[in-house]
């Protein structure tokens, strides 16, 4: 059924969280339908930059309001131009998109829910919505400009890690992890891959569910094109090869099932 | 011409709205490409469409004139390693390298899916060496669909692809092989990669060739002077998108005036207006590729802009405007 389409959006609230990076609240129709984990396929109004970023979603009201909280990644670029918008503005976007975090598998469960820089949004409406025993939030950022800390204060346990030191645990997530000697049954994570990759390692020799949110450079955004790929373990059902679409099978994975 | 076709007047198109509005006669969208009618004269570019499955979310299949599906080898190919998209200055750049899953999957899963459309199925076939484009089309021979595409043109495989397509001669030969077991109409799809475009549309002609398509992505590389690495993983990626829209007209136009068989124009078309532009150079059919990615819905929009076009300027039929610049 052709039932979905890019929708024009309205911009009610855009700010400035930290050095280089914003937060925008938009009216669309997505916001009802995101689940945690999703992104939206944010098209600038610059004719010249014809493919859509993939922005994670950060949260929502659960009806037409959706906030994404993204990073400028230089001048010039499309990030840049989003960040320029004031409310009124408009853009296209088509979402929500992607599979998103499985999280009625927390349920009863001592959770991590692990972010790191830019993969530190999309932890909050996971945060918001997940019923667990235990729910730990870890997040990690470079500095002291610690972006969306109030929030998750309020919707668990939270840990912090800086790269300087400047704010909780220095070092990383998993640095964090160790200084507080925290467990988990279940982990949820998304953030730059090295981070994933300590948090893949952390799980297998713990033997640990863990839930990864996966980055790659996209085009189509909707599992045609087959730009943004990663490689599975085991032959994919769709490809027929040990490829997985991270726009469209993704960008949410078991830790097991892909190799990174 | 119903009622909802009819050219909204504004200020920019006051002319043409009112010629289109007079005349209010129906227009005949159908094109004949070797003998296979289509509907109206837009289908997908290879590779940007997958098998339409993911795209019928955003788009009435039924609507387009054919589906030209990504290319299909004998076996299931992985492709090239990520980073394998990236954008540039009006378009985009790929590397994708032919992943596919294979002609057994795809005949299982992807021909009984595009079937369930009031649309003509177009299978774009690739391959590393003869053997392999035989073995695909001579396996299509007994499928249900309805042209067959055959890419010598990828730039992006070590091997096949484009080696095929950059000597006259070798396309010529591949062309008469997969002719031999073809059973649909084949199209051979060029690339511009070249150094005349009007040799190498003549040498497939010669090989058989039912039609041809072009022009296939033109060969790029781009540099993240920040960390000074290539941006793309395979060093080099195909250019497409509307920056390459022009070099797309001027190709299919040398074309046109090289070769008698059909041509299915394509390279950076986003609207209407390019549509037009192509089959006025000489183009029977159009191919939207990259502007998918700006908008799932813009085929449908293209074949319907199309048709306020005739409308408007009172063309009866496509073939009226098929290579009338001269």
């Amino acid at each position: 059924m052709a039932d979905r389409k890019k929708e024009t959006v309205k911009v009610l609230m855009k700010e400035r969280l930290a050095e280089g990076i914003f937060s925008m609240w938009i009216e669309t129709e997505a916001a009802g339908q995101a689940r945690p984990g999703q992104f939206i396929s944010m098209y600038t109004n610059d004719a010249a930059k014809l493919l859509p970023r993939p922005i994670s979603i950060c949260e929502t009201d659960g009806e037409r309001k959706l906030r994404v909280v993204y990073r400028v990644t230089g001048e010039g670029t499309g990030t840049e131009q989003f960040s320029q918008m004031k409310a009124g503005d408009t853009f296209g976007i088509i979402g929500p998109l992607g599979n998103g975090f499985p999280l009625e598998r927390a349920a009863g469960k001592r959770v991590f829910l692990m972010g790191g820089g830019i993969g530190v949004p999309p932890i909050l409406e996971l945060a918001k919505r997940m019923s667990c025993k235990e729910k730990q939030i870890i997040v990690g950022y470079r500095d002291g400009q610690t972006f969306l800390k109030e929030e998750f204060e309020t919707n668990g346990t939270l840990y912090i890690s800086t790269e300087d030191g400047s704010v909780g645990t220095k070092g990383n997530v998993m640095d964090a992890v160790r200084e507080n000697g925290l467990r988990a049954d279940i982990i949820f994570a998304c953030g730059p891959a090295p981070m994933l990759r300590a948090i893949k390692a952390f799980a297998k020799e713990n033997q640990i569910e863990c839930y990864i949110s996966l980055e790659e450079r996209m085009a189509c955004g909707i599992g045609a094109c087959l730009g943004c790929v990663c490689q599975s373990k085991e032959k994919d059902s769709h490809s027929n090869v040990n490829n997985k679409r991270v726009c469209k099978d993704g960008p949410v994975f078991l830790s097991t099932e892909v190799e990174i | 011409m119903s009622a909802e076709n009819k050219m909204e007047c504004t200020a920019k198109n006051q002319a043409e709205c009112a010629a289109g509005n007079q005349t209010e006669r129906a227009v005949d969208m159908r094109v004949n490409i070797a003998g296979v009618e289509w509907k109206n004269p837009v289908t997908t570019a290879s590779g940007t469409f997958g098998s339409g499955a993911e795209f019928a979310e955003f788009v009435d299949l039924g609507r387009l004139g054919a589906v030209t599906t990504k290319g299909v080898a004998n076996v299931p190919w992985p492709g090239n390693p990520t980073p394998r998209v990236a954008e540039c200055y009006g378009g985009m750049m790929n590397a994708v390298g032919l992943q596919n899953p294979g002609i057994d999957l795809f005949c299982r899963r992807d021909i009984p899916f595009l079937r369930q459309y009031d649309t003509k199925i177009i299978v774009n076939v690739c391959g590393r060496s003869e053997r392999d484009y035989c073995e695909v089309a001579e396996r299509l021979s007994g499928e249900d669909v309805d042209m067959l595409e055959i890419n010598i043109s990828c730039p992006n495989v070590k091997e096949g692809g484009i080696a095929f397509g950059q000597d006259p001669k070798a396309a010529e030969d591949i062309t008469r092989a997969v002719k031999r077991y073809a059973k649909q109409p084949v199209i051979m799809k060029l690339s511009p990669n070249v150094t005349s475009i009007p040799e190498m549309a003549k040498a497939v002609e010669a090989g058989g060739a039912d039609a041809v398509s072009l022009i296939n992505t033109l060969t790029g590389m781009k540099i993240d002077i920040h960390r000074r690495q290539f941006v793309l993983a395979n060093k080099t990626g195909g250019v497409s998108g509307p920056g390459i829209h022009p070099i797309a007209v001027r190709m299919v136009y040398e074309a046109a005036h090289a070769v008698k068989v059909p041509i299915i124009g394509m390279g950076g078309i986003a609207s209407a207006e390019d549509a037009v532009e192509m089959i006025l150079a000489g183009a029977d059919a159009v191919s939207v590729g990259t502007a998918n990615f700006h908008d799932p819905a813009v085929t449908v929009e293209i074949a319907e802009g199309i048709e306020r076009y005739m409308q408007a300027y009172g063309f009866a039929k496509v073939s009226d405007m098929v290579g009338i610049v001269e």
